[in-house]
């Protein structure tokens, strides 16, 4: 292996780097300024109180909110936790049935299982082949017992923003929440919560180029006013809302990250967007390639291709030395199901195993980009060379036609 | 996931990729796998007339494991009389290439496809069953 060989990562909606100015701003508050921030009665307590204040602040600030609205929890798994669960027990007597989408992240389906074993009915709507709801079933689903409504801003495989504004008008005209899980969003493209009337949105540092372990929920303070039911029980810290000692090194973190990001989000998503339609039309230009989810309303930084008759960890293993990404193939889950976002879609499995998703981030050049097209197409010709539906293909074969041994 | 050395040998380099006429008497195909499934193996032998195995070719749509398995089994494949390589077992491979638990099964589509094409060399050259 040559020592300059280069790896380079397209991975960023997994977890992203963190930015150096994001590591300094935190670094004094791992050693000088250790303080807790609820030691009210003397100065390693204010200074580190004064810094979560800040952090506040910023982080309100990228999303339109007051600074009293934000709760700081471990990340967004917990923020999807406190949000939905909380909602749930809070408003019991309001009622016992949330509507969310077949398409959200995992954190946000397995609450919504466990709160069905405990007799919350929860709707799961279906979306299009672009991997977007109709607004009209969303209307037609919620009921008199419905609490909650829980979309996700924009999907992490295929990058779909989905339409909060005109989702929010519809939750607050008929009297329901709207929590959003804004994990791909924050700090990328504009977010508001008033304006898209959006009632709990949760994001996390470490998808920002902030920290890992660190993370946001927003809780509406007035019109409505709303109120979750803590999980865990201690000393009733952020509003009696989240326990636990604040993570002050981590928080000084997602401030500063949501800082950055304020101001640099504009130029940036311009940047990758471009950089991710080079990638997208150089993929294009070869055969039997389709792009997946909706590519009118999407993320500036991802694209979610299928190679078709190549298999997404076959095509993997011939670049993993020196491109990170991910793949909708069942041999890169740990439930050896291929992605059910991209089977929600409606595109067959065979789709789905020959999937691959580029997410580019705030390190990514056009260097990288330009490496990761040669690297890439070249596997893609190589597995298409062994691969025998992609002969019978070629020889006009009707693939639909076969008749296979499933296993 | 960490792939054993010669896994990862037999997939970057894979051994005997390719096709043999279908339509010769003397040439066993088995296709085995479906698309929806994530993996699909063609494997083709070449008998002689003393019934060994001259020529083994495949061509594997599937993961790292599927087609290490694939090519492995073409290697093994060659040489061999029919009556061995029906002799072949999943669990040889499994050994070989140190496939971990979650990948066993394409250990058993490289031995479904190695009796397939044993199979219909058979029907063509009117063996009994």
């Amino acid at each position: 292996m040559s020592a300059n060989k280069r790896l380079i990562y397209l991975d960023n909606n997994a977890t992203a780097p963190m930015d150096p100015r994001v590591l300094e701003a935190m670094l004094p508050y791992f050693t000088d300024k250790f303080g807790n921030a609820a030691s009210r009665n003397h100065p390693f307590g204010w200074v580190a109180e004064e810094a979560v204040d800040y952090a506040r602040e910023q982080v309100a600030k990228l999303i339109g909110a007051d600074e009293r609205e934000i709760i700081f929890t471990s990340g967004s798994t917990e923020a999807i936790n406190l949000a939905i669960k909380g909602v749930a027990d809070m408003y019991q007597s309001k009622g016992n049935h949330i509507i969310t989408v077949t398409t959200e992240h995992k954190a946000v389906l397995d609450t919504c299982h466990a709160l069905e074993k405990k007799g919350i009915e929860v709707s799961y709507l279906n979306v299009d082949e672009k991997g977007n709801i109709d607004l009209n079933e969303l209307e037609a689903t919620i009921r008199p017992t419905t609490i909650l409504v829980a979309v996700m801003y924009a999907n992490n495989e295929i990058g779909n923003i989905h339409p909060m504004k005109e989702i929010g008008e519809i939750c607050n005209r008929k009297g329901v929440l709207l929590f959003s899980d804004a994990t791909q969003v924050a700090g990328k493209i504009p977010i508001n919560v008033k304006e898209s009337g959006i009632h709990l949105l949760c994001f996390s540092g470490h998808k920002m180029y902030g920290p890992k372990g660190v993370g946001v929920l927003y809780v509406s303070r007035k019109n409505p006013r709303v109120k979750v039911t803590a999980q865990m029980d201690g000393g009733g810290h952020e509003r009696g809302m989240r326990s636990g000692t604040l993570n002050v090194p981590g928080i000084v973190g997602i401030g500063k990250a949501a800082e950055i990001a304020l101001k640099e989000m504009e130029e940036e998503a311009k940047r990758l967007s471009k950089l991710r339609d080079k990638v997208e039309n150089a993929f294009l230009a070869l055969e039997e390639v389709v792009v997946n989810g909706d590519i009118e309303h999407r993320m500036p930084h991802v694209t979610n291709i299928s190679f078709k008759h190549v298999e997404g960890e076959g095509l993997m293993m011939t670049f993993n030395q020196e491109i990170a990404l991910s793949s909708g193939s069942a041999c890169t889950s740990a439930s050896l199901e291929p992605s059910y976002v991209l089977k929600a879609l409606g595109l067959g499995d065979d789709l789905a195993h020959s999937s691959l998703r580029l997410s580019l981030g705030r390190f990514t050049t056009e260097d990288d980009v330009d490496f990761a097209i040669e690297k890439i197409s070249k596997g893609v010709e190589h597995m298409r060379s062994i691969s025998p539906i992609w002969e019978m293909y070629k020889e006009g074969i009707d693939l639909k036609s076969v008749k296979w041994t499933e296993h | 996931m960490a792939y054993s050395d010669k896994l990862l040998d037999h997939f970057n380099n894979p051994r005997n990729v390719g096709t043999l006429d279908k339509d010769k008497k003397n040439v066993g195909t088995g296709l085995v796998g479906a698309p929806e499934c994530g993996d699909v193996m063609r494997l083709q032998i070449e008998v002689d007339e003393q019934g060994l195995i001259t020529d083994a070719k495949f061509k594997t749509f599937g993961c790292g494991s599927a087609i290490a398995s694939s090519s492995l089994a073409t290697e093994w494949l060659k040489g061999k009389t029919l009556n061995e390589a029906s002799g072949i077992d999943n669990m040889d491979i499994v050994e070989e290439l140190e496939l971990p638990p979650v990948k066993i099964h394409c250990s058993v589509l490289a031995e479904d496809a190695i009796k397939a094409a044993i199979k219909d060399y058979q029907e063509k050259n009117g063996f009994a069953e």
